[in-house]
Protein backbone atom coordinates (compact mmCIF):
# COMPACT_ATOMS: atom_id res chain seq x y z
CA UNK A 1 0.00 0.00 0.00
CA UNK A 2 1.37 3.71 -1.15
CA UNK A 3 1.07 5.78 1.75
CA UNK A 4 1.20 9.80 1.79
CA UNK A 5 1.32 11.55 5.38
CA UNK A 6 0.79 14.66 5.23
CA UNK A 7 2.66 16.34 8.23
CA UNK A 8 3.16 20.11 9.85
CA UNK A 9 6.40 21.42 11.88
CA UNK A 10 4.34 23.47 15.34
CA UNK A 11 5.42 25.27 18.41
CA UNK A 12 5.39 22.12 21.10
CA UNK A 13 2.80 23.71 23.14
CA UNK A 14 4.66 21.13 25.83
CA UNK A 15 7.50 22.89 25.75
CA UNK A 16 6.49 26.68 25.39
CA UNK A 17 3.73 29.17 27.07
CA UNK A 18 2.18 30.63 24.05
CA UNK A 19 2.71 34.45 24.30
CA UNK A 20 1.23 37.05 21.97
CA UNK A 21 3.76 39.51 20.45
CA UNK A 22 3.71 43.09 21.54
CA UNK A 23 2.25 44.56 18.21
CA UNK A 24 -0.39 41.24 18.49
CA UNK A 25 0.88 40.69 14.91
CA UNK A 26 1.83 37.18 16.23
CA UNK A 27 3.26 35.00 18.89
CA UNK A 28 6.33 34.88 20.34
CA UNK A 29 8.17 32.88 17.84
CA UNK A 30 11.89 34.01 19.19
CA UNK A 31 12.26 31.07 22.14
CA UNK A 32 9.58 28.09 21.25
CA UNK A 33 10.96 24.59 20.96
CA UNK A 34 9.27 23.39 17.84
CA UNK A 35 8.83 19.78 16.82
CA UNK A 36 6.36 17.92 14.43
CA UNK A 37 2.36 18.41 15.36
CA UNK A 38 1.28 15.61 17.65
CA UNK A 39 -1.50 14.06 15.53
CA UNK A 40 0.59 13.88 12.83
CA UNK A 41 2.91 11.76 14.65
CA UNK A 42 0.30 8.89 15.28
CA UNK A 43 -0.44 9.46 11.21
CA UNK A 44 2.67 8.74 10.53
CA UNK A 45 3.11 5.84 13.45
CA UNK A 46 -0.12 4.15 11.70
CA UNK A 47 1.22 4.32 7.96
CA UNK A 48 4.36 2.43 9.51
CA UNK A 49 2.67 -0.19 10.80
CA UNK A 50 0.28 -0.76 7.85
CA UNK A 51 3.23 -0.37 5.50
CA UNK A 52 4.86 -3.32 8.04
CA UNK A 53 1.64 -5.54 7.79
CA UNK A 54 0.86 -5.30 4.02
CA UNK A 55 3.87 -3.88 2.70
CA UNK A 56 4.44 -0.73 0.35
CA UNK A 57 5.67 2.56 1.59
CA UNK A 58 5.37 5.62 3.43
CA UNK A 59 6.10 9.32 2.07
CA UNK A 60 5.97 11.90 4.54
CA UNK A 61 5.37 15.07 3.06
CA UNK A 62 5.43 18.71 4.40
CA UNK A 63 4.31 22.15 3.54
CA UNK A 64 6.67 24.84 5.19
CA UNK A 65 10.11 27.01 5.08
CA UNK A 66 13.71 25.14 4.73
CA UNK A 67 13.37 24.62 8.95
CA UNK A 68 10.84 22.02 7.56
CA UNK A 69 12.80 19.95 6.36
CA UNK A 70 13.62 18.89 10.35
CA UNK A 71 10.15 17.73 11.15
CA UNK A 72 10.35 15.41 7.65
CA UNK A 73 13.42 13.56 9.19
CA UNK A 74 12.56 12.90 12.58
CA UNK A 75 9.20 10.82 11.06
CA UNK A 76 11.81 9.27 8.51
CA UNK A 77 13.89 8.86 11.28
CA UNK A 78 10.85 6.42 12.86
CA UNK A 79 10.64 4.87 9.40
CA UNK A 80 8.76 6.55 7.04
CA UNK A 81 10.73 5.54 3.54
CA UNK A 82 10.39 9.41 1.82
CA UNK A 83 10.54 13.22 2.21
CA UNK A 84 9.16 15.81 0.12
CA UNK A 85 9.71 19.19 1.22
CA UNK A 86 6.86 21.50 -0.60
CA UNK A 87 8.61 25.25 0.01
CA UNK A 88 7.72 28.63 -2.22
CA UNK A 89 7.64 32.05 -0.33
CA UNK A 90 4.40 32.47 -2.76
CA UNK A 91 2.65 29.87 -0.13
CA UNK A 92 2.95 32.13 2.70
CA UNK A 93 -0.32 33.24 4.40
CA UNK A 94 -2.35 30.28 2.38
CA UNK A 95 -5.15 29.57 4.59
CA UNK A 96 -6.13 25.77 4.78
CA UNK A 97 -7.81 26.00 1.57
CA UNK A 98 -4.68 26.95 -0.21
CA UNK A 99 -2.81 24.03 1.73
CA UNK A 100 -5.06 22.11 0.82
CA UNK A 101 -4.54 22.98 -3.11
CA UNK A 102 -0.98 23.25 -2.52
CA UNK A 103 -0.97 19.20 -1.31
CA UNK A 104 -3.49 18.09 -3.93
CA UNK A 105 -0.76 19.23 -6.76
CA UNK A 106 1.57 17.02 -5.11
CA UNK A 107 -1.16 13.96 -4.27
CA UNK A 108 -1.63 14.08 -8.29
CA UNK A 109 2.09 13.89 -9.34
CA UNK A 110 2.12 9.83 -7.16
CA UNK A 111 -0.13 7.83 -6.98
CA UNK A 112 -1.48 6.41 -3.28
CA UNK A 113 -4.06 4.28 -2.03
CA UNK A 114 -4.34 5.90 1.57
CA UNK A 115 -4.11 9.73 2.32
CA UNK A 116 -3.18 10.55 6.12
CA UNK A 117 -3.38 13.82 8.16
CA UNK A 118 -3.59 14.62 11.88
CA UNK A 119 -6.60 15.25 12.95
CA UNK A 120 -6.09 18.93 13.64
CA UNK A 121 -2.89 20.96 14.49
CA UNK A 122 -1.44 24.31 16.48
CA UNK A 123 -4.40 26.03 14.87
CA UNK A 124 -7.51 23.21 15.78
CA UNK A 125 -8.87 23.95 12.74
CA UNK A 126 -9.19 20.13 11.29
CA UNK A 127 -9.54 21.33 7.90
CA UNK A 128 -7.43 20.40 5.57
CA UNK A 129 -7.62 16.79 4.98
CA UNK A 130 -11.31 17.14 4.60
CA UNK A 131 -10.98 19.68 1.96
CA UNK A 132 -8.08 17.82 -0.14
CA UNK A 133 -10.36 14.32 -0.05
CA UNK A 134 -13.06 16.97 -1.67
CA UNK A 135 -10.78 18.66 -3.81
CA UNK A 136 -9.48 15.03 -4.81
CA UNK A 137 -13.11 13.58 -5.26
CA UNK A 138 -12.09 10.71 -2.62
CA UNK A 139 -13.78 9.43 0.22
CA UNK A 140 -12.97 10.89 3.66
CA UNK A 141 -13.31 10.01 7.23
CA UNK A 142 -12.27 12.47 10.44
CA UNK A 143 -11.44 11.85 13.98
CA UNK A 144 -10.08 8.42 12.96
CA UNK A 145 -9.06 6.22 15.93
CA UNK A 146 -8.76 2.78 14.27
CA UNK A 147 -7.76 1.31 10.34
CA UNK A 148 -8.49 -2.28 9.49
CA UNK A 149 -7.04 -3.44 6.36
CA UNK A 150 -9.87 -5.96 4.46
CA UNK A 151 -8.60 -5.47 0.94
CA UNK A 152 -6.74 -3.62 -1.72
CA UNK A 153 -10.18 -1.85 -2.17
CA UNK A 154 -11.48 -1.36 1.13
CA UNK A 155 -10.88 -0.41 4.47
CA UNK A 156 -12.57 -0.69 8.14
CA UNK A 157 -12.10 2.86 9.64
CA UNK A 158 -13.18 3.86 13.26
CA UNK A 159 -14.08 7.14 13.83
CA UNK A 160 -14.07 9.19 17.96
CA UNK A 161 -17.34 10.28 17.91
CA UNK A 162 -18.96 12.26 21.55
CA UNK A 163 -18.99 10.48 24.60
CA UNK A 164 -15.92 8.21 23.25
CA UNK A 165 -17.93 6.15 21.64
CA UNK A 166 -16.50 4.38 18.15
CA UNK A 167 -18.29 4.79 15.00
CA UNK A 168 -17.11 1.70 12.48
CA UNK A 169 -17.07 2.92 8.87
CA UNK A 170 -16.32 0.83 5.71
CA UNK A 171 -14.50 3.24 3.34
CA UNK A 172 -12.97 2.02 -0.16
CA UNK A 173 -9.87 3.45 -1.29
CA UNK A 174 -7.99 5.42 -1.88
CA UNK A 175 -9.16 7.80 0.47
CA UNK A 176 -8.29 10.16 3.12
CA UNK A 177 -8.62 9.80 6.61
CA UNK A 178 -7.71 12.30 9.19
CA UNK A 179 -6.08 10.47 12.19
CA UNK A 180 -6.89 11.34 15.78
CA UNK A 181 -4.49 10.89 18.85
CA UNK A 182 -4.40 7.83 20.48
CA UNK A 183 -5.02 5.96 18.26
CA UNK A 184 -1.18 3.62 18.48
CA UNK A 185 1.75 4.53 20.71
CA UNK A 186 3.94 6.49 18.70
CA UNK A 187 8.18 5.01 18.86
CA UNK A 188 10.48 7.02 20.60
CA UNK A 189 12.98 8.53 18.04
CA UNK A 190 16.32 8.79 19.14
CA UNK A 191 19.32 10.89 18.10
CA UNK A 192 20.99 7.70 16.89
CA UNK A 193 18.21 7.21 14.34
CA UNK A 194 17.88 10.87 13.36
CA UNK A 195 21.69 10.91 12.64
CA UNK A 196 20.54 7.94 10.03
CA UNK A 197 18.74 9.55 8.26
CA UNK A 198 20.87 13.01 8.04
CA UNK A 199 22.09 12.56 4.49
CA UNK A 200 18.93 11.32 2.86
CA UNK A 201 18.53 13.80 -0.04
CA UNK A 202 14.49 14.97 0.31
CA UNK A 203 13.19 16.84 -2.85
CA UNK A 204 12.28 20.49 -2.64
CA UNK A 205 8.87 20.92 -4.92
CA UNK A 206 8.26 24.92 -5.35
CA UNK A 207 5.02 25.93 -7.03
CA UNK A 208 6.10 25.68 -10.50
CA UNK A 209 7.05 22.04 -10.32
CA UNK A 210 3.75 21.30 -8.96
CA UNK A 211 1.85 23.56 -11.73
CA UNK A 212 0.50 25.58 -9.15
CA UNK A 213 -0.66 29.45 -9.86
CA UNK A 214 0.86 31.66 -7.12
CA UNK A 215 -2.38 34.26 -7.40
CA UNK A 216 -4.37 31.08 -6.28
CA UNK A 217 -2.77 29.90 -3.16
CA UNK A 218 -0.34 32.13 -0.29
CA UNK A 219 -1.84 35.50 0.97
CA UNK A 220 -3.21 36.76 -2.69
CA UNK A 221 -5.70 33.49 -2.89
CA UNK A 222 -7.00 33.59 0.82
CA UNK A 223 -10.63 33.95 1.58
CA UNK A 224 -9.95 33.46 4.81
CA UNK A 225 -7.05 35.86 6.72
CA UNK A 226 -5.90 36.10 10.09
CA UNK A 227 -5.51 39.79 11.27
CA UNK A 228 -4.12 39.75 14.79
CA UNK A 229 -3.42 37.60 18.28
CA UNK A 230 -5.02 38.64 21.28
CA UNK A 231 -5.34 37.52 24.64
CA UNK A 232 -9.59 37.89 25.57
CA UNK A 233 -10.16 40.76 28.45
CA UNK A 234 -10.22 37.94 31.35
CA UNK A 235 -13.45 37.35 33.09
CA UNK A 236 -13.80 36.60 36.58
CA UNK A 237 -10.65 34.09 37.00
CA UNK A 238 -10.03 31.87 39.46
CA UNK A 239 -9.21 33.13 42.96
CA UNK A 240 -5.27 32.82 42.57
CA UNK A 241 -3.94 31.62 46.35
CA UNK A 242 -1.04 33.24 47.45
CA UNK A 243 1.63 33.04 50.35
CA UNK A 244 3.90 30.15 51.38
CA UNK A 245 2.67 26.51 50.73
CA UNK A 246 1.88 25.66 53.97
CA UNK A 247 -0.26 28.89 53.94
CA UNK A 248 -2.09 27.64 50.17
CA UNK A 249 -2.35 24.55 51.47
CA UNK A 250 -4.62 25.35 54.62
CA UNK A 251 -6.82 28.34 52.71
CA UNK A 252 -7.09 25.26 50.11
CA UNK A 253 -8.61 22.19 52.77
CA UNK A 254 -10.98 24.98 54.66
CA UNK A 255 -12.35 25.95 51.24
CA UNK A 256 -12.53 22.26 49.95
CA UNK A 257 -14.10 21.31 53.50
CA UNK A 258 -16.60 23.95 53.12
CA UNK A 259 -17.74 23.15 49.57
CA UNK A 260 -17.96 19.16 50.46
CA UNK A 261 -14.55 17.97 48.74
CA UNK A 262 -13.22 16.51 51.73
CA UNK A 263 -15.12 13.62 53.25
CA UNK B 1 -29.19 43.18 0.60
CA UNK B 2 -29.71 40.77 3.27
CA UNK B 3 -27.85 37.44 3.76
CA UNK B 4 -29.46 34.08 3.20
CA UNK B 5 -28.12 31.97 6.06
CA UNK B 6 -28.41 28.30 6.37
CA UNK B 7 -28.60 26.43 9.61
CA UNK B 8 -27.61 22.66 9.31
CA UNK B 9 -29.56 21.14 12.56
CA UNK B 10 -27.93 17.92 14.54
CA UNK B 11 -30.14 15.55 16.12
CA UNK B 12 -30.65 12.78 17.63
CA UNK B 13 -33.73 9.79 17.86
CA UNK B 14 -35.87 12.45 17.23
CA UNK B 15 -34.74 15.65 19.30
CA UNK B 16 -32.72 18.13 18.18
CA UNK B 17 -28.94 18.94 19.40
CA UNK B 18 -28.90 22.19 21.83
CA UNK B 19 -26.46 23.55 18.73
CA UNK B 20 -29.44 23.52 16.72
CA UNK B 21 -30.84 26.38 18.79
CA UNK B 22 -26.92 27.88 19.06
CA UNK B 23 -26.31 28.31 15.64
CA UNK B 24 -29.87 30.33 15.32
CA UNK B 25 -28.05 33.22 17.42
CA UNK B 26 -24.82 32.84 15.98
CA UNK B 27 -26.98 33.65 12.58
CA UNK B 28 -28.33 36.65 14.39
CA UNK B 29 -24.50 37.79 15.16
CA UNK B 30 -23.42 37.64 11.63
CA UNK B 31 -26.43 39.71 10.04
CA UNK B 32 -29.69 40.51 12.15
CA UNK B 33 -31.87 41.15 9.22
CA UNK B 34 -30.86 37.80 7.12
CA UNK B 35 -33.12 34.87 6.45
CA UNK B 36 -32.37 31.88 8.34
CA UNK B 37 -33.72 28.54 7.47
CA UNK B 38 -33.16 25.39 9.15
CA UNK B 39 -31.77 22.41 7.48
CA UNK B 40 -33.12 18.89 9.07
CA UNK B 41 -31.61 16.08 6.85
CA UNK B 42 -31.91 12.30 7.86
CA UNK B 43 -34.86 9.25 7.07
CA UNK B 44 -37.90 8.38 8.36
CA UNK B 45 -40.82 9.74 10.62
CA UNK B 46 -38.45 11.12 13.43
CA UNK B 47 -37.79 14.27 10.87
CA UNK B 48 -40.78 15.43 11.94
CA UNK B 49 -40.40 15.81 15.22
CA UNK B 50 -37.19 17.55 14.66
CA UNK B 51 -38.43 19.84 12.05
CA UNK B 52 -41.31 21.08 14.44
CA UNK B 53 -39.01 21.64 17.39
CA UNK B 54 -36.63 23.87 15.33
CA UNK B 55 -39.74 25.68 13.66
CA UNK B 56 -40.43 27.58 16.86
CA UNK B 57 -37.07 28.91 16.26
CA UNK B 58 -36.66 29.11 12.49
CA UNK B 59 -39.07 31.25 10.21
CA UNK B 60 -38.41 28.63 7.53
CA UNK B 61 -37.26 25.12 8.01
CA UNK B 62 -36.48 22.75 4.94
CA UNK B 63 -36.65 18.63 5.71
CA UNK B 64 -34.87 16.65 3.67
CA UNK B 65 -35.20 13.40 3.67
CA UNK B 66 -33.96 10.40 2.08
CA UNK B 67 -32.76 7.01 3.09
CA UNK B 68 -29.21 7.02 2.31
CA UNK B 69 -29.03 10.17 4.96
CA UNK B 70 -30.87 7.23 7.75
CA UNK B 71 -27.40 7.78 9.66
CA UNK B 72 -25.33 11.25 9.98
CA UNK B 73 -22.89 10.20 7.36
CA UNK B 74 -20.77 13.08 6.10
CA UNK B 75 -19.92 11.35 2.92
CA UNK B 76 -24.00 11.63 2.02
CA UNK B 77 -24.48 14.46 3.63
CA UNK B 78 -22.17 16.39 1.40
CA UNK B 79 -23.26 16.06 -1.68
CA UNK B 80 -26.72 16.68 -0.58
CA UNK B 81 -26.24 19.25 0.71
CA UNK B 82 -24.15 20.84 -2.35
CA UNK B 83 -27.57 19.79 -4.12
CA UNK B 84 -29.55 21.38 -1.54
CA UNK B 85 -28.35 24.64 -1.09
CA UNK B 86 -27.86 27.55 -3.11
CA UNK B 87 -25.17 29.11 -4.26
CA UNK B 88 -23.86 31.80 -1.97
CA UNK B 89 -25.30 30.16 0.75
CA UNK B 90 -23.94 30.71 4.07
CA UNK B 91 -23.76 27.56 6.09
CA UNK B 92 -23.36 27.22 9.72
CA UNK B 93 -23.20 23.98 11.51
CA UNK B 94 -22.17 22.40 15.55
CA UNK B 95 -18.18 22.19 15.29
CA UNK B 96 -18.59 18.93 16.71
CA UNK B 97 -17.41 15.45 15.42
CA UNK B 98 -20.11 15.57 12.57
CA UNK B 99 -19.17 18.83 11.43
CA UNK B 100 -15.81 18.52 11.21
CA UNK B 101 -16.40 15.64 9.40
CA UNK B 102 -18.67 17.43 7.30
CA UNK B 103 -17.91 21.26 6.94
CA UNK B 104 -14.05 21.20 5.34
CA UNK B 105 -14.87 19.39 2.31
CA UNK B 106 -18.52 20.59 1.74
CA UNK B 107 -16.40 24.65 1.30
CA UNK B 108 -14.79 23.03 -1.16
CA UNK B 109 -17.78 21.70 -3.10
CA UNK B 110 -20.08 24.78 -2.70
CA UNK B 111 -16.57 26.50 -3.54
CA UNK B 112 -17.24 28.81 -0.44
CA UNK B 113 -14.61 30.34 2.30
CA UNK B 114 -14.37 28.03 5.46
CA UNK B 115 -13.87 28.98 8.70
CA UNK B 116 -13.63 26.07 11.81
CA UNK B 117 -14.02 26.14 15.81
CA UNK B 118 -15.76 29.49 15.59
CA UNK B 119 -15.65 31.01 19.36
CA UNK B 120 -17.10 34.94 18.32
CA UNK B 121 -18.95 37.00 15.93
CA UNK B 122 -18.04 40.72 15.40
CA UNK B 123 -20.30 41.25 12.31
CA UNK B 124 -20.36 41.75 9.14
CA UNK B 125 -18.64 44.33 6.94
CA UNK B 126 -19.83 44.53 3.31
CA UNK B 127 -18.69 41.21 2.11
CA UNK B 128 -15.54 40.51 5.27
CA UNK B 129 -17.25 38.76 7.91
CA UNK B 130 -15.11 39.18 10.90
CA UNK B 131 -15.10 36.38 13.17
CA UNK B 132 -12.65 35.33 16.40
CA UNK B 133 -11.19 31.65 16.60
CA UNK B 134 -8.77 30.42 19.31
CA UNK B 135 -5.41 28.72 18.92
CA UNK B 136 -3.10 26.88 20.81
CA UNK B 137 -5.70 25.16 23.03
CA UNK B 138 -7.74 28.26 23.86
CA UNK B 139 -4.17 30.25 25.40
CA UNK B 140 -4.82 32.74 22.45
CA UNK B 141 -7.29 33.87 20.23
CA UNK B 142 -7.07 34.84 16.51
CA UNK B 143 -9.51 37.71 14.69
CA UNK B 144 -10.72 36.35 11.70
CA UNK B 145 -11.39 38.14 7.90
CA UNK B 146 -13.46 36.14 6.07
CA UNK B 147 -14.09 36.90 2.57
CA UNK B 148 -18.15 35.50 2.29
CA UNK B 149 -18.77 36.83 -1.36
CA UNK B 150 -18.81 33.26 -3.35
CA UNK B 151 -20.71 31.72 0.63
CA UNK B 152 -18.93 30.08 3.60
CA UNK B 153 -19.14 27.38 5.77
CA UNK B 154 -19.13 28.24 9.62
CA UNK B 155 -18.88 25.63 12.30
CA UNK B 156 -19.55 27.17 15.71
CA UNK B 157 -18.19 25.97 18.78
CA UNK B 158 -20.81 24.35 20.79
CA UNK B 159 -21.61 26.50 23.57
CA UNK B 160 -20.23 29.84 22.40
CA UNK B 161 -23.75 30.90 21.75
CA UNK B 162 -26.70 30.96 24.14
CA UNK B 163 -29.98 30.75 22.64
CA UNK B 164 -32.23 33.95 22.26
CA UNK B 165 -35.28 32.20 23.18
CA UNK B 166 -37.29 34.39 20.71
CA UNK B 167 -39.88 32.53 19.56
CA UNK B 168 -41.70 32.00 16.02
CA UNK B 169 -44.09 30.08 13.64
CA UNK B 170 -42.03 29.14 11.11
CA UNK B 171 -43.13 26.77 8.33
CA UNK B 172 -41.35 23.75 6.87
CA UNK B 173 -40.45 23.06 3.30
CA UNK B 174 -40.27 19.50 1.95
CA UNK B 175 -36.61 19.47 -0.21
CA UNK B 176 -36.30 16.02 -0.51
CA UNK B 177 -37.27 16.07 -4.34
CA UNK B 178 -34.23 18.12 -4.91
CA UNK B 179 -31.19 15.55 -3.54
CA UNK B 180 -31.63 13.15 -6.50
CA UNK B 181 -29.25 9.41 -6.78
CA UNK B 182 -26.37 9.70 -3.83
CA UNK B 183 -23.50 6.74 -3.77
CA UNK B 184 -21.25 7.45 -1.10
CA UNK B 185 -18.24 5.68 -0.70
CA UNK B 186 -18.33 4.96 3.42
CA UNK B 187 -20.73 3.24 4.86
CA UNK B 188 -21.72 3.01 8.51
CA UNK B 189 -21.52 -0.23 9.78
CA UNK B 190 -22.11 0.42 13.61
CA UNK B 191 -21.55 2.32 16.51
CA UNK B 192 -19.01 0.46 19.76
CA UNK B 193 -20.39 2.18 22.63
CA UNK B 194 -17.48 3.10 25.12
CA UNK B 195 -16.89 0.76 28.08
CA UNK B 196 -17.46 1.28 31.56
CA UNK B 197 -14.46 1.12 33.52
CA UNK B 198 -14.03 -0.44 36.94
CA UNK B 199 -14.80 3.51 38.41
CA UNK B 200 -17.74 5.38 37.09
CA UNK B 201 -16.62 9.07 36.95
CA UNK B 202 -20.12 10.41 36.11
CA UNK B 203 -21.35 8.98 39.47
CA UNK B 204 -18.60 10.44 41.36
CA UNK B 205 -19.24 13.84 44.15
CA UNK B 206 -15.41 14.83 44.06
CA UNK B 207 -13.09 14.40 41.17
CA UNK B 208 -9.17 14.44 41.63
CA UNK B 209 -8.62 15.24 37.30
CA UNK B 210 -4.90 14.65 36.03
CA UNK B 211 -3.76 16.09 33.30
CA UNK B 212 -0.63 16.70 30.89
CA UNK B 213 1.25 18.35 33.61
CA UNK B 214 1.67 15.27 35.85
CA UNK B 215 4.69 14.83 33.32
CA UNK B 216 5.02 11.26 33.92
CA UNK B 217 3.13 7.84 34.64
CA UNK B 218 4.54 6.94 38.52
CA UNK B 219 3.37 10.45 39.22
CA UNK B 220 -0.79 9.46 38.61
CA UNK B 221 -0.04 8.31 42.30
CA UNK B 222 0.37 11.44 43.38
CA UNK B 223 -3.22 12.20 42.55
CA UNK B 224 -4.51 8.65 43.57
CA UNK B 225 -3.03 9.53 47.23
CA UNK B 226 -5.01 13.11 47.26
CA UNK B 227 -7.55 11.78 45.65
CA UNK B 228 -7.69 8.46 48.54
CA UNK B 229 -7.35 11.67 51.26
CA UNK B 230 -10.26 13.62 51.12
CA UNK B 231 -12.65 10.37 49.52
CA UNK B 232 -12.40 11.30 45.74
CA UNK B 233 -11.92 9.16 42.45
CA UNK B 234 -9.61 10.22 40.27
CA UNK B 235 -10.32 11.12 36.45
CA UNK B 236 -8.20 12.72 33.49
CA UNK B 237 -7.92 14.49 30.32
CA UNK B 238 -7.24 13.41 27.08
CA UNK B 239 -3.66 12.71 26.37
CA UNK B 240 -3.03 10.99 30.18
CA UNK B 241 -5.57 8.27 28.14
CA UNK B 242 -3.77 9.07 24.76
CA UNK B 243 -0.35 7.80 26.88
CA UNK B 244 -2.29 4.98 27.98
CA UNK B 245 -1.60 6.05 31.50
CA UNK B 246 -5.59 5.64 32.75
CA UNK B 247 -8.21 3.86 31.18
CA UNK B 248 -10.39 5.58 29.01
CA UNK B 249 -13.59 5.26 31.13
CA UNK B 250 -11.66 7.81 33.43
CA UNK B 251 -11.54 10.61 30.59
CA UNK B 252 -13.46 13.37 31.23
CA UNK B 253 -14.24 15.78 27.93
CA UNK B 254 -16.13 15.93 25.10
CA UNK B 255 -14.72 12.70 23.50
CA UNK B 256 -14.80 11.05 27.04
CA UNK B 257 -17.42 11.21 30.00
CA UNK B 258 -19.87 13.66 31.11
CA UNK B 259 -19.17 14.42 34.50
CA UNK B 260 -21.36 16.25 37.21
CA UNK B 261 -19.57 16.51 40.27
CA UNK B 262 -19.68 18.88 43.41
CA UNK B 263 -16.29 19.29 43.37
CA UNK B 264 -13.79 19.33 40.57
CA UNK B 265 -9.61 19.47 41.77
CA UNK B 266 -7.49 19.76 37.85
CA UNK B 267 -3.90 18.81 38.53
CA UNK B 268 -1.74 19.79 35.75
CA UNK B 269 -4.90 20.32 33.25
CA UNK B 270 -4.63 23.18 30.82
CA UNK B 271 -8.30 23.11 30.69
CA UNK B 272 -9.52 23.06 26.35
CA UNK B 273 -12.76 23.72 25.71
CA UNK B 274 -12.88 19.89 24.83
CA UNK B 275 -11.73 18.65 28.46
CA UNK B 276 -14.39 21.44 29.81
CA UNK B 277 -17.29 20.38 27.54
CA UNK B 278 -17.10 17.26 29.37
CA UNK B 279 -18.02 19.03 32.65
CA UNK B 280 -21.81 19.90 33.55
CA UNK B 281 -23.33 21.11 36.99
CA UNK B 282 -20.82 24.23 37.36
CA UNK B 283 -18.91 22.29 40.39
CA UNK B 284 -16.50 23.95 42.77
CA UNK B 285 -13.30 23.91 40.47
CA UNK B 286 -9.98 24.05 41.94
CA UNK B 287 -6.75 24.71 39.34
CA UNK B 288 -3.17 23.90 40.07
CA UNK B 289 -0.68 24.74 37.17
CA UNK B 290 2.23 25.95 36.99
CA UNK B 291 1.40 27.72 34.04
CA UNK B 292 -0.35 31.15 35.06
CA UNK B 293 -1.77 31.52 31.56
CA UNK B 294 -3.46 28.22 31.19
CA UNK B 295 -6.82 28.69 30.26
CA UNK B 296 -8.12 26.15 32.94
CA UNK B 297 -7.85 29.52 35.57
CA UNK B 298 -10.99 31.29 33.33
CA UNK B 299 -13.04 28.95 34.32
CA UNK B 300 -11.92 27.86 37.91
CA UNK B 301 -12.81 28.91 41.34
CA UNK B 302 -10.00 28.81 42.97
CA UNK B 303 -6.26 28.79 41.53
CA UNK B 304 -2.81 27.85 42.52
CA UNK B 305 0.08 28.53 40.80
CA UNK B 306 3.03 25.99 41.46
CA UNK B 307 4.69 22.96 40.82
CA UNK B 308 2.14 20.36 41.64
CA UNK B 309 4.36 17.60 42.00
CA UNK B 310 5.84 19.29 44.91
CA UNK B 311 2.84 21.02 46.21
CA UNK B 312 0.11 17.80 45.96
CA UNK B 313 2.01 15.34 48.39
CA UNK B 314 2.43 18.64 50.84
CA UNK B 315 -1.04 19.40 50.23
CA UNK B 316 -2.12 15.40 50.70
CA UNK B 317 -0.03 15.38 53.81
CA UNK B 318 -1.73 18.17 55.66
CA UNK B 319 -5.14 16.91 55.17
CA UNK B 320 -3.87 13.50 56.43
CA UNK B 321 -2.56 15.34 59.58
CA UNK B 322 -5.90 17.67 60.10
CA UNK B 323 -8.18 14.37 59.92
Amino acid sequence: MEILVCVKRVPDTAENEIVVNSSGSDIERGDLVYSVNEWDNYAVEEAIQIRDRVGGSVTVVTVGDEESEEVLRREMAMGADKGILISDPAFEGSDGKGIASILKAEVEKGKYDLILTGAQADDGAAQVGGMLAAMLDLPFASLVNKIEIVNDKTIKVGREVEGGNQEMNEISLPCVLSIQTGINEPRYVGIRGIRKVASVEIPVHKAADLGIDPAKVGKAGAKVKKVDYFIPPAGKGAEILEGSSEEIADKLIELLKAKGGIK
Amino acid sequence: MALSIFALIGHKNGAADDSAFELAAAAKAIDAGASVTAVVCGAGSELDSVCQAVSATYPTVWKVNHAALAYPNAEALRPALAKVLPKGAIVLMAHDTLGMDLGPGLSIKLDAAFVPDVVGIDGLDGNVLKLVRQEFGGQVSTHIQCDIGDGAVINVRSGAFQPTGDAVSGSVVDKSGDVGDIQPKRKYLETVVAEVGDVDITKADVLVSVGRGIEDQENISIAQELADAIGAVVSCSRPIVDAKWLEKSRQVGTSGKTVKPKVYIALGISGSFQHLGGIKGNPFMVAINKNPKAPIFQVADVGVVTNLLEFVPELTERIKEKK
